[in-house]
């Protein structure tokens, strides 16, 4: 039968159900994005797919307001926010940009929306806001902090305190002012619902014997995650009462490990069957790494990035054994040398992140990793998807090799330390080797590259990247034809952020309708003024247009401002609330 | 909040608490060593964005200040970048416009926020003190640059001479847990360096440092040949040297890594 008559026919006998039927069959999509197109069908399934929806997703913080949220999903349990944009992680954006948590625990508060679980990144969150949360909800069970600031261990007491049902607390490479006080001790005695804590970002001392015994009274504990102040023996305390782990964080500072302390690490983590997850051991000597041989075959996930302190022959030694391994996130210490081996030892690897240990390229160091380790590693890993690759040089015969041996790139990212820095054989841009890339991964969603780039590497990323989503480009292009082949081509492109490179108000006006298929459009240090930008503003009323100075002593002086000035930092992203109140004097917006 | 606070202190049982006081741990360490920005170090809001970074050579990071001295930045390293690898005239003059951002003495280091590395991952690297020699105050500049939390000092341009940046090494003593850091471009002198440790691991409440520690309080100078401690350092070619030996700046120049030692575990050489 026509299948557009067959889905005609079957909603309509479907509304012959009552609605807690069609509830109970929509609680089997749990994507947001087909829940999005569920809610379109018709009104009543929207009108059921909204008291019904339990989980939402909101990508950024500013594109709807909280009393909306709230009108349109009173059910909501499941919240997840994102602030600031992505090159706000370098320092691009300014702190007090924007972000704020506190508007939206203050109206899921007033509603009483029964709240159980909250990501989010980004985001700038209060000990008053943390606070306020605990209070307000009782059910609370989930609280994940990604590359979030503004607040301190004050503010995670509260929520050890008051917040009964707490089953996650994971904090992720955030901001956090260490007080140094008592946090661990706010966990009632009563509580023993803890599955996962994370706080390895925090700075400051951790209250070794209030962790020992929070720990020890929470049978449930799958993951947890220390911070640099828990010492080794703390460390084997701890996992003896947690054998269940899965996913352990170590960070330890320990100078050298005496035999006998290390014999007890030793037999505590042998005890630690279900062990899969391994991350943490920022400055540790090499011997705490060998410590957990015993559980190396069963890890599907080792997260050694910051083990700054390990060298290249410790990383593979270790990591050869680790025959299960799926995730990967490693500093290039490890060398060709190592990729050589992950290749053929790491069978499973889906994802795999090289970090550059010497960023600035200040020691005179050749054991990084170059193409030819990323070139091992396409050809030995098959199912391989995701990577982010930090390098010092690559060449185009690489890349186009890598694409050939690995069609299935979901996640390709790639970032040449040096910028504009050319294929270093053949001194040719590398258009080429790029093109190859998005032209083999059908799939592609997540692009960035690097290098020496021309427009014509544009040009292939219109033309092939089809699934393209995101797409992050430095230092590259030529000319506005390079920022509109994108545009212009990759149909399912969402968030577009480019730095540094010579794209204009041409290829920024030339199609404003695209920007409400997108998320947002960042641009600095680019070629565009405030005029077209303000045109861009005047066309499109349903964008926030927004325009972050350098000079932050006050906003642009109307009369003085020159339309010809080239703009700084531009951020502009589609909304239904229309310009935010909060914005500091540092932002203008058009 | 504040009512947190009383609860928290006042919860009475005994907790052992493994770390140091203040002036707290490692990072703080820059703080208070470092030329100071006069950006509060201990406000929440501690992203780099936040640190004072005026710098002419080395990387500027702290664009959104007012602070931000950018003209002198925007024409050294407009020349520097025209005269890195190939670029076109258009790409010229689109990174020159940018050069504001950029600022590069050493090949690698070009602007802000590149590479795109989260602060977090760059704090966490240069916390693994990694020491410079300083003779070549340029590369120590540059490299502290990749700022920390707290504040890195800033690096003038050579009109004014540079000031140094913090040259950070872990310090660690027998029997003690946690190591510390320290930056020893704060010190002239071994006395200063000698002073300043004894400050920090003899001076300190009890319950920083194990019991045997405690005991042996007889190191009221570690330089002197009486004292119950040595101070060694660990150098380049990773060598476990005497420290006093050599003249002060040579020390600097190849100092990674200071460990106290007790002075019966001298021939031992440790475990």
């Amino acid at each position: 039968m026509d299948r557009a008559i067959k889905l005609q026919l079957s909603t309509s006998e479907m509304n012959y159900f009552p609605d807690e039927v069609i509830e109970h069959i929509f609680d089997f999509i749990p994507s947001h994005r087909d829940r999005n197109s569920i809610s379109l069908v018709s009104k009543s399934w929207h009108k059921i797919e909204r008291s019904s929806r339990h989980q939402v997703f909101i990508g950024n913080c500013y594109a709807i307001s909280p009393e909306r949220l709230i009108r349109r999903f009173p059910c909501l349990r499941s919240l997840t926010l994102k602030g600031k944009p992505h090159f706000a992680d370098f320092n691009l954006v300014p702190h007090e940009w924007g972000g704020f948590l506190h508007p939206w625990i203050d109206a899921l508060s007033k509603a009483r929306v029964g709240l159980e679980e909250l990501r989010l990144k980004r985001m700038v969150v209060s000990d008053e806001s943390l606070e306020l949360l605990s209070r307000s909800f009782v059910g609370f069970k989930s609280l994940v902090l990604v590359s979030c600031d503004g607040f301190t261990t004050d503010g995670l007491a509260s929520i050890a305190a008051n917040c009964r049902n707490l089953r996650e607390l994971d904090l992720q490479e955030n901001e956090i002012d260490d007080h140094r006080g008592q946090w661990l001790n706010c966990f009632p005695d009563s509580s023993t619902t803890l599955v996962s804590l994370n706080f390895a970002c925090l700075k400051g001392e951790t209250n070794l014997s209030a962790l020992e015994r929070l720990v020890a009274r929470s049978p449930n504990l799958k993951s947890l995650k220390v911070n640099r102040a828990v010492p080794l023996d703390a460390l084997t305390r701890l996992m003896s009462c947690a054998p269940q782990l899965v996913d352990l964080g170590v960070g330890c500072y320990e100078n050298e490990a005496e035999p006998e302390s290390f014999e007890k690490l030793m037999a505590a983590i042998k005890k630690c069957t279900l062990l899969r997850s391994l991350s943490g051991f920022s400055e540790v000597a090499p011997i705490c790494l060998t410590a957990f041989y015993p559980i190396c075959e069963n890890l599907t996930s080792l997260n050694l990035s910051y083990a700054a302190e390990l060298q290249g022959n410790h990383l593979i030694e270790f990591v050869q054994f680790c025959k299960r391994l799926q995730l990967l996130w490693i500093l290039d210490s490890i060398g060709d040398r190592g990729l050589e081996v992950v290749a053929s030892s790491c069978k499973e690897l889906q994802e795999l992140r090289v970090f550059p240990s010497d960023p600035h390229d200040e020691e005179d160091n050749n054991t990084a990793v170059t193409e030819v380790g990323l070139v091992a590693i396409s050809a030995g890993c098959p199912k391989l998807h995701s990577i982010l690759y930090f390098c010092k040089q690559m060449t185009n015969a690489a890349l186009i090799t890598v694409a050939k041996n690995c069609p299935n790139f979901i996640r390709f990212r790639l970032c040449i330390l040096e910028p504009n820095k050319s294929d270093h054989i053949t001194s040719q841009s590398l258009d080429e080797g790029f093109g190859a890339i998005v032209q083999a991964c059908k799939g592609l969603r997540r692009l960035s590259v690097s290098g020496l780039l021309t427009d014509k590497v544009f040009l292939y990323i219109g033309m092939y990247a089809e699934q393209l989503e995101m797409l992050s480009i430095a230092f590259a292009g030529d000319t506005d034809k390079g920022m509109l082949y994108v545009l212009n081509g990759c149909k399912k492109l969402r968030k577009l952020e480019i730095r540094d490179s010579p794209f204009g108000n041409a290829a920024l006006l030339a199609d404003v309708g695209k920007y409400e298929t997108m998320r947002s459009l960042w641009m600095s240090s680019c070629e565009v003024t405030l005029g077209g930008c303000k045109r861009l503003a005047r066309n499109a009323p349903w964008l926030n247009v927004e325009i972050i100075n350098e000079n932050e002593n006050g906003r642009m002086e109307r009369n003085e401002e020159d339309e010809r000035e080239k703009v700084d930092r531009l951020y502009l992203y589609r909304t239904v609330v229309g310009t935010r109140k909060d914005a500091p004097p540092c932002v203008t917006i058009l | 909040m504040s009512g947190f606070r009383d609860v928290c202190s006042s919860s009475g049982s005994v907790n052992v608490m493994i770390g140091v006081s203040s002036p707290a741990e490692g990072e703080d360490d820059n703080a208070a060593a470092a030329a100071l920005s006069s950006e509060d170090s201990s406000s929440p809001d501690e992203t780099v964005a936040g640190t004072e970074l005026d710098l002419a050579l080395g990387l500027s990071i702290g664009l959104n200040r007012s602070r931000n001295h950018s003209s002198k930045v925007r024409s050294f390293s407009s020349s520097l970048l025209a005269s890195s690898s190939s670029s076109s005239p258009a790409r010229e003059s689109g990174t020159k416009r940018s050069a504001d951002s950029s600022a590069a003495a050493s090949k690698g280091q070009v602007a802000v926020g590149w590479p795109p590395l989260r602060t977090y991952r760059i704090n966490s690297l240069v916390n693994q003190a990694k020491s410079l020699p300083t003779e070549d105050g340029l590369s120590s500049n540059i490299q502290k640059d990749t700022a920390t939390k707290n504040g890195v000092v800033a690096a003038k341009n050579d009109e004014v001479g540079f000031i140094k940046s913090p040259m950070l090494v872990k310090v660690t003593m027998d029997g003690v847990i946690i190591g510390r850091k320290i930056d020893l471009n704060a010190f002239d002198s071994y006395e200063a360096l000698a002073k300043t440790l004894e400050q920090m691991f003899f001076h300190t409440p009890s319950s920083l440092t194990t019991t045997r520690c405690k005991e042996t309080r007889g190191a009221s100078e570690l330089l002197d040949v009486s004292s119950e401690y040595i101070i060694t350092y660990q150098d380049k070619d990773g060598d476990w040297m005497l420290v006093g030996d050599v003249p002060w700046l040579m020390f600097l120049g190849c100092v990674k890594r200071l460990r106290i030692m007790r002075r019966s575990g001298e021939t031992g050489g440790g475990k």
